[in-house]
């Protein structure tokens, strides 16, 4: 075909308007970025975000100075003459049936609940990471042997047992004060939530220990443990943090259930799910309701809180969203 | 024949893509006919527009994508801004597609044959038994054997090659008018990019059907279009008969393409002289080396003059069989021989499954071989007993990767990617860590503002440089290139070779070059071992093995290079 059509003629463009580039010349101008720095950047302008965080924030302050949101000081011995008692000034809930302050009660709970949420998501994360790493990174009967005891732990629903061993540590552990109750349940929920981490972890690390990155680092001489801590864990981390944050919520909720089943924290020891075990006969009687709804309000916000966080973290660290 | 009126004219369109609040024109004033039954390529490099056109003609732009301005009209008619339902009408029967990636574009879940009869049934070719008979024959007519038996499986069943065939099968099924093959082959091995392009050419031949071929290969349009339109940032920079294009450009983008894309440069002479000065300097320089290595005792090594010696290397691995007990024995390097003498690059080419990965990994003692030897500079990689042994062989090899995405961690700024083999060798200080940083950068030709920056943040070609620099930071005598310029850019693989070369003949480097690729060799390389299934089936001095090749399979891979045959001007 040596003839040329109509439209197939030759045409080169003005190379005023068409001036070549160096080949892949590096664009100076823009400002250095790590997949942390974008995140933060994208949390930055993020309402889900910051939304959470302001719920937290109260929360967090809720915890530290509860007398900025109650002037009842914290383990007043309460007055049965105020059973039942309507809101009045400082007390703007009104009065448990034991003639306790509502309002207070919700206060100092949080401080349980929130240790409760907040440990049990440190120590599943620890044994999930770990467990995950090695599990992941080891292959072969080390991954058998991990994943088989995981996927056990994993079977077996988490308030069910939980309410198993607690009751068997109640009765060998009777008098155990704040922290040692709050111990209990946190290791109650520890030992049959870590699956979850760690069946996370594995898969990252066995997708990120195939990277040429990885290669290359064994190839300079580092050490597999080198290798583990400095390239591989810290690009699996992403996935982790953000199953922490919205299980961090899930906890608050579990040791509320359990706490309402009279398994979780004694009764001596301030906590939502205590509260709501103790407004059960007001949801019958359909009476002052106020006991429930007030600790029922805080325990719902503060989940919310934290799941908000984590699905804006996991909005600001999904690789799909980041610019390539 | 002048008078037939045109099948598809593209009046300077112009496609923006909507970020934010802005619009990032991504087609800019286009223009391009094509008449019925004519082959077409438009040629460009990544991000220059050509698939976000081609995607404007069919009416597949992302959601974000839009017409700015201009006309693409169909047998006359406007379709630039043509509803849903009248470019649902030409789409399958007037408008074939024939996608880039065959991996991910065919259901993993349903049967081969049912997607093909799904697009005869949308377009109301045929329906029920006469489509099953139809998609049979379409098979048939894609190339692939055993038709009937293949329509029933899945496309794990089927290899790269066979699937793409599939897909050919799919976008001529209801005998579209016009045939887009976006990259139809860039995923495949060169034998089998050659034989579908071979068939489809043939096809569209016989079905008079017009093909719009978009490929980033200036060698493999030529050799296949009649016209080229080459695409540069959004612009169409030059148009016109291939042959015309190709003799004489006259766009300075054009001009390099012409000048530097490996498939076209490989013919030239003034390569092969170029290499022979750059083989030259570099033997000379790791001689002096290898004097100064021989006589010192703290140096690793005797100073030989095979710097890598490999005997009868040998991978088998043990694959799963039907019963879980079960290992099948799989070998994947067979006896491999060869030598590599200082300053000089040997290069292992083959395809996809030869095994040349395998021994690129055995040679950087990451993966143990089953049997035989690797040795470095006199000293067998596996008798290495103590770590400070094997800590001095990692200094004086290391490696290049294939994927500039994945070969550089993403969490770590440049500065401490490249300084990380320094850190764990315990080199220098601090400050002499980044003195020697800063060199390095400039060694490969970056600028050292890209210290602070992110992998993420670079482009591949730039990453390839990074892991170069990283590569070179210990001062290592072999650097063994695993692919290390497939995924790029032609004009780019171009340049990472011109630095590769440079870089040898600056401080005598060795490398073990491996690439799926023939036409790259030329410029780097002056040995060349050709690999399949695990064997060494050809090893020669490269002049040797292009200009006379003994093995039918060297022959055949030769003849796959995209553009060997055209006659080039100058």
């Amino acid at each position: 075909m040596s003839e040329t059509r109509v439209g197939q003629e030759r045409f080169v463009a003005p190379i005023e308007e068409t001036p070549l580039r160096a080949i892949d010349a590096v664009n100076v101008d823009e400002v250095p970025e790590n997949q942390w720095k974008e995140a933060w950047k994208r949390l930055r302008t993020s309402f889900l975000f910051w939304f959470a965080v302001l719920i937290l924030a109260v929360i967090a302050a809720m915890i530290f100075f509860p007398s900025l949101f109650t002037d009842v000081p914290a383990n007043t011995t309460p007055k049965l003459e105020n059973s039942f008692g309507p809101a009045s000034d400082g007390h703007p809930f009104g009065f448990t049936r034991q003639g306790e302050d509502v309002w207070a009660n919700a206060v100092y709970g949080a401080r349980a609940s929130v240790a409760v949420g907040v440990l049990t998501t440190i120590f599943t994360t620890i044994l999930g990471m770990v467990t995950g790493a090695i599990a992941g990174f080891y292959g072969g009967i080390t991954d058998s042997l991990i994943s088989r005891f995981s996927d056990i732990f994993f079977s077996i629903p988490l308030l069910l047992a939980c309410i198993v061993v607690i009751s068997v540590l109640n009765n060998t552990f009777p008098d155990r004060g704040f922290w040692g109750s709050v111990f209990v349940v946190v290791m109650a929920l520890a030992l049959f939530a870590w699956p979850q981490i760690t069946r996370q972890m594995r898969g990252a690390v066995l997708e990120i220990k195939n990277l040429e990155f990885v290669d290359a680092a064994t190839a300079i001489g580092a050490s597999k443990m080198k290798n583990l801590r400095r390239h591989i864990v810290p690009n699996a981390l992403a996935p982790v943090i953000v199953t922490a944050t919205i299980s961090l919520g899930v906890f608050i909720v579990a040791e509320a259930s359990l706490s309402f089943l009279g398994l979780g924290l004694p009764q001596g020891v301030a906590s939502w799910g205590n509260d709501l075990s103790d407004a059960q006969l007001q949801v019958r009687s359909g009476q002052h309701l106020n006991v429930m709804y007030v600790p029922a309000a805080t325990l719902a916000i503060t989940v919310l809180g934290f799941i908000l966080l984590g699905e804006a973290v996991r909005e600001a660290l999904d690789p799909k969203a980041r610019k390539k | 024949m002048n008078d037939s009126a045109p099948l598809l004219k593209v009046d300077n369109l112009s496609v923006g893509f909507r970020a934010g609040k802005e619009i990032l024109t991504a087609v800019d004033e286009a223009n391009l006919t094509i008449y019925p039954g004519q082959t077409i390529a438009i040629v460009g490099e990544s991000g220059s527009g050509k698939s976000t056109l081609a995607h404007a003609v069919i009416g597949l732009l992302p959601g974000t994508g839009k017409v700015t301005g201009g006309s693409i009209q169909f047998e006359g008619k406007d379709i630039s801004h043509a509803g849903k339902g009248e470019i649902l009408a030409l789409r399958g029967s007037s408008i074939g597609l024939v996608p880039q990636d065959p991996m991910s574009n065919l259901n993993p879940l349903w049967r081969v044959g049912s997607q093909i009869k799904e697009a005869l049934v949308a377009n109301g070719v045929a329906t029920g038994a006469a489509a099953d008979k139809r998609v049979v024959e379409l098979l048939e007519e894609a190339g692939l054997p055993d038709a009937e038996r293949r329509a029933r499986q899945y496309p794990h069943e089927f290899s790269g090659g066979m699937r793409q065939r599939a897909l050919i099968a799919m976008g001529l099924a209801a005998r579209p008018k016009l045939l887009i093959a976006d990259e139809p082959t860039s995923a495949l091995d060169v034998t089998v990019q050659k034989q579908i392009l071979d068939h489809l050419d043939k096809l569209t031949d016989d079905l008079g059907v017009a093909v719009m071929l978009i490929t980033h290969d200036l060698g493999l349009a030529a050799e296949r279009a009649d016209h080229l339109v080459v695409m540069y940032r959004g612009r169409v920079v030059e148009s016109g008969p291939a042959r015309a294009i190709l003799q004489n450009p006259e766009h300075p983008y054009t001009k390099r393409l012409v000048s530097k894309a490996p498939s076209l440069a490989s013919q030239r002479l003034s390569s092969i002289k170029a290499r022979a000065e750059v083989r030259e300097q570099a033997v000379q320089t790791a001689a002096e080396i290898a004097a100064e290595v021989a006589h010192s005792s703290t140096e690793f090594g005797e100073g030989k003059a095979d710097i890598l010696q490999v005997d009868d290397l040998t991978k088998v691995f043990s694959l799963r069989g039907k019963k879980p007990w079960e290992k099948i024995p799989f070998t994947a390097v067979d006896s491999v021989s060869f030598k590599l003498k200082r300053g000089t690059t040997t290069a292992i080419v083959g395809e996809s499954g030869s095994g040349k990965s395998t021994v690129a990994r055995m040679v950087l003692d990451l993966l143990p071989p089953s049997s035989g030897r690797v040795l470095f500079d006199g000293h067998d990689l596996r008798e290495l007993k103590t770590k400070q042994e094997r800590l001095r062989l990692r200094r004086q090899m290391q490696p290049v990767f294939q994927n500039p995405y994945a070969s550089l961690d993403p969490l770590y700024s440049i500065y401490k990617s490249i300084e990380e083999p320094l850190r764990t060798h315990d080199v220098g200080t601090g400050k002499q860590r980044e003195t020697r940083v800063r060199e390095l950068l400039d060694r490969v030709a970056l600028p050292t503002t890209v210290m602070s920056r992110y992998p993420g943040e670079l482009s591949g070609g730039q990453r390839q440089r990074v892991a170069i620099a990283r590569a070179l930071a210990l001062e290592p005598e072999v650097v063994i290139c695993d692919e290390a310029v497939s995924a790029l850019d032609v004009l780019v693989q171009a340049q990472i070779l011109e630095l590769l070369n440079d870089l040898q003949a600056e401080l005598g480097l060795s490398y073990l070059f491996i690439t799926h690729d023939l036409a790259v060799v030329r410029q780097i390389a002056d040995n060349v071992l050709v690999m399949q299934d695990g064997k060494v089936v050809e090893a020669a001095p490269v002049s040797e093995v292009f200009d006379n090749p003994r093995e039918d399979y060297t022959r055949k891979l030769l003849d796959a290079i995209p553009g060997a045959s055209i006659e080039l001007g100058k």
